[in-house]
């Protein structure tokens, strides 16, 4: 078979076509690598554009939105009680947590105050809330990077909380308990001890966390010194939570936040902080607060005030007009519910600040120049639940 | 220095004892010093919050003078406010939903904390986080912008953070930062159009089929409707069937 000069052109072109793909691919602008939306470091559908040379990054860029459910609009349409069926579902793992801010927003409108019962009641249940999340994020962190064993311990424990909870509120996730003025019922019969009992299972298994991997070497190379965020860039960013308390800064709106309606004050606890501001500074002081947590529930079941778990709230409830912005130190970071109430109903603006939305905002900033593996060990440090970033 | 209260707080308790919160006071008075006539407005909720409306030209100023003079170098949140009342209402023709005002296009739109003479508003909330040594101060600054003219300056060069949040307000209410290194959809496709969270901009889901939550709600009697709401402290007694009918609202999911 001839092969004809037409076609032999059309090889070369097609050849010349390849190698210059394959140029683009390999000089000038780098390769473009997508993590996500699929990818199982995303917890979900972040989706992570990063452009690369080599193993390193050269630039990065963070798509969110594919699970934007328009929350702020939702709510708008929503009476007062009936906004934190939607709120639970922000960041869904420590649900309950997700209702305190807007629920004492509502209060500080109304100039309500919960009896003392029920703000300790909603202590207790925001700290297990914070325990449950945070038990997977260790157990995840170790999946991340290669340890399958944590993640296994993590959901066996949490599930323990996770009763617990549901023992009180009959929901596991979407608890929707909290009530302005106080709570929707009081804890059931024997629940106390079972709690306490819980928590020292949950500090059992933080000890196994720290043995299992932050002794660990492999561990340690692969965390240490890697994204650091420093102090100042991680205020700018609105970073909060473990994350800027890795960076050293001594912040914790439990005790800083001078919030009214919740217990901190009256327990005995600390705030821990690590100057690193690398992955393990934030892994390690998230690790901390779930022993601190542990202590707080512990502390508040054994004196637990009696009286009644609801205030004198009226029949229907509408909000005076004002507005209040009250923020809470939830378990993935500040949470902040900005509410404008025009005396009806139903709120007429909330803007919900939630804590993953910044803390991964400073990504692009952060990825720059760091290796693709360090991709995943970061954004897991960062620890982000999607629904608390798309809201 | 002008202390312009608009109608916030509920002022029963405070018209007996003025509460007067210092820290706040003072953190206003830096601030009006060094902005001076740019300072419009403000509103102080004693132990709470400190709100300073600025002129929308110097709303980059005020967040750098609240950054410099403050020491507010947290970045909190930035977003807006649409102050024109909803021509949808809530969607709902229940009991619950007659005492809304139907919409009037030429009415003035009443603006909450600081006061405010345009539709829409953006507000930010900055804060100064020493931790325990007490220098803690926090600001929400507001700004108006004109409706054929929205646009302001934008904070990225003083906060990092702003970027995403200037970025949804973009999308969400139309309104344009200027200098903002890329101004482009966050959440929404590229290809969408309007505003979202502009309350012209209707919830569809509503408008095409009647909420279906709206069916559980249990008509109230309507003798116990009047007596809410002529007496807002409910009895004892009767506090305990108030709890049961708001949490039936609350559980429809």
């Amino acid at each position: 078979m001839t092969v004809t000069e037409r076609q032999q052109r059309a090889y070369v072109d097609a050849q010349a076509a390849d190698a210059r793909v394959n140029v683009e691919l390999e000089t000038d602008e780098g390769m473009t690598l997508n993590i996500g939306p699929q990818h199982p470091a995303t917890h979900g559908t972040l989706r992570v554009v990063a452009k690369l040379d080599g193993e390193q990054v050269v630039w990065a860029d963070v798509v969110p939105g594919y699970m934007h459910r328009g929350y702020e609009k939702l709510a708008e349409v929503r009476t007062f009680p009936q906004v934190t069926t939607l709120v639970n579902r922000i960041d869904w793992l420590g649900s309950f947590a997700n209702e305190v801010p807007f629920i004492l927003a509502a209060e500080q409108l109304m100039e309500i105050e919960a009896p003392a019962r029920a703000r300790h009641i909603r202590t207790i249940l925001f700290e297990m809330a914070r325990v449950a999340n945070i038990t997977l994020f260790l157990g995840d962190l170790g999946a991340q990077l290669g340890a399958v064993t944590p993640v296994f311990y993590a959901f066996r424990d949490r599930e323990h909380v996770l009763d617990q909870i549901e023992a009180v509120t009959g929901g596991r996730f979407h608890p929707n308990f909290d009530r302005i003025g106080g709570l929707k019922d009081d804890l059931p019969k024997g629940w106390i001890a079972d709690t306490k009992a819980v928590m020292e299972r949950i500090r059992s298994f933080c000890d196994q966390v720290e043995e299992l991997l932050f002794g660990n070497e492999i561990f340690e190379a692969r965390t240490r010194g890697v994204g650091v965020v420093p102090a100042e860039v991680a205020l700018s960013y609105g970073l909060t939570g473990a994350s800027i308390r890795g960076s050293g800064v001594d912040w914790d709106l439990r005790r800083d936040g001078g919030v009214i309606g919740l217990a901190h004050g009256d327990v005995d606890w600390r705030v821990w902080t690590h100057p690193d501001g690398d992955c393990f500074a934030r892994c390690w002081v998230r690790l901390q607060e779930t022993r601190e947590a542990t202590k707080i529930v512990d502390q508040l079941c054994d004196g637990l005030p009696g009286g009644p778990i609801m205030a004198k709230v009226p029949r229907i409830i509408k909000v005076p007009e004002g507005e209040a912005y009250v923020e809470t130190e939830n378990p993935l970071g500040a949470m902040g519910y900005y509410v404008v109430s025009r005396g009806d109903l139903g709120p007429f603006r909330v803007k919900i600040r939630s804590a993953s939305f910044s803390n991964v905002s400073i990504l692009p900033w952060l990825l720059r120049g760091v290796y693709v593996p360090d991709i995943i060990t970061i954004l897991a440090s960062l620890y982000f639940i999607l629904g608390d970033i798309d809201r | 220095m002008s202390d312009t209260t608009t109608g916030d707080v509920a002022t029963e308790g405070q018209e007996e004892a003025p509460e007067v919160d210092e820290v706040r006071q003072g953190w206003l008075g830096t601030l009006t010093e060094a902005l001076g006539d740019a300072v419009v407005g403000n509103h102080v909720a004693p132990g709470r919050s400190l709100w300073v409306r600025v002129s929308r030209d110097s709303w980059f100023d005020a967040a750098e003078a609240a950054k410099d003079l403050l020491g507010c170098t947290f970045f909190d949140f930035l977003s807006a406010i649409d102050w024109m009342p909803s021509p949808w209402g809530r969607y709902e023709d229940s009991s619950v939903d007659v005492g809304i005002k139907p919409f009037d296009p030429s009415a003035s739109f009443a603006t909450g904390a600081g006061g405010g003479d345009t539709r829409f508003q953006v507000f930010c909330h900055l804060a100064n986080v020493r931790g325990r040594d007490g220098q803690r101060a926090d600001v929400i600054l507001k700004a108006d912008l004109p409706d054929d003219d929205l646009r302001v300056r934008s904070l990225v060069p003083l906060f990092g953070g702003a970027n995403w949040h200037e970025r949804e307000c973009w999308e969400m209410f139309g309104i344009s930062f200027d200098g903002h290194p890329g101004l482009r959809h966050l959440y929404l496709p590229g290809e969408f159009e309007g505003y979202p969270l502009r309350k012209d901009f209707p919830l569809l889901a509503r408008l095409v089929k009647p909420w279906p939550g709206i069916v559980d709600v249990e008509p109230r009697p309507a003798a116990a409707d009047e007596e809410a709401a002529a007496d807002e402290e409910v009895e004892p007694a009767a506090a305990e069937d108030a709890e049961g009918g708001a949490n039936g609202d609350g559980e429809q999911s």
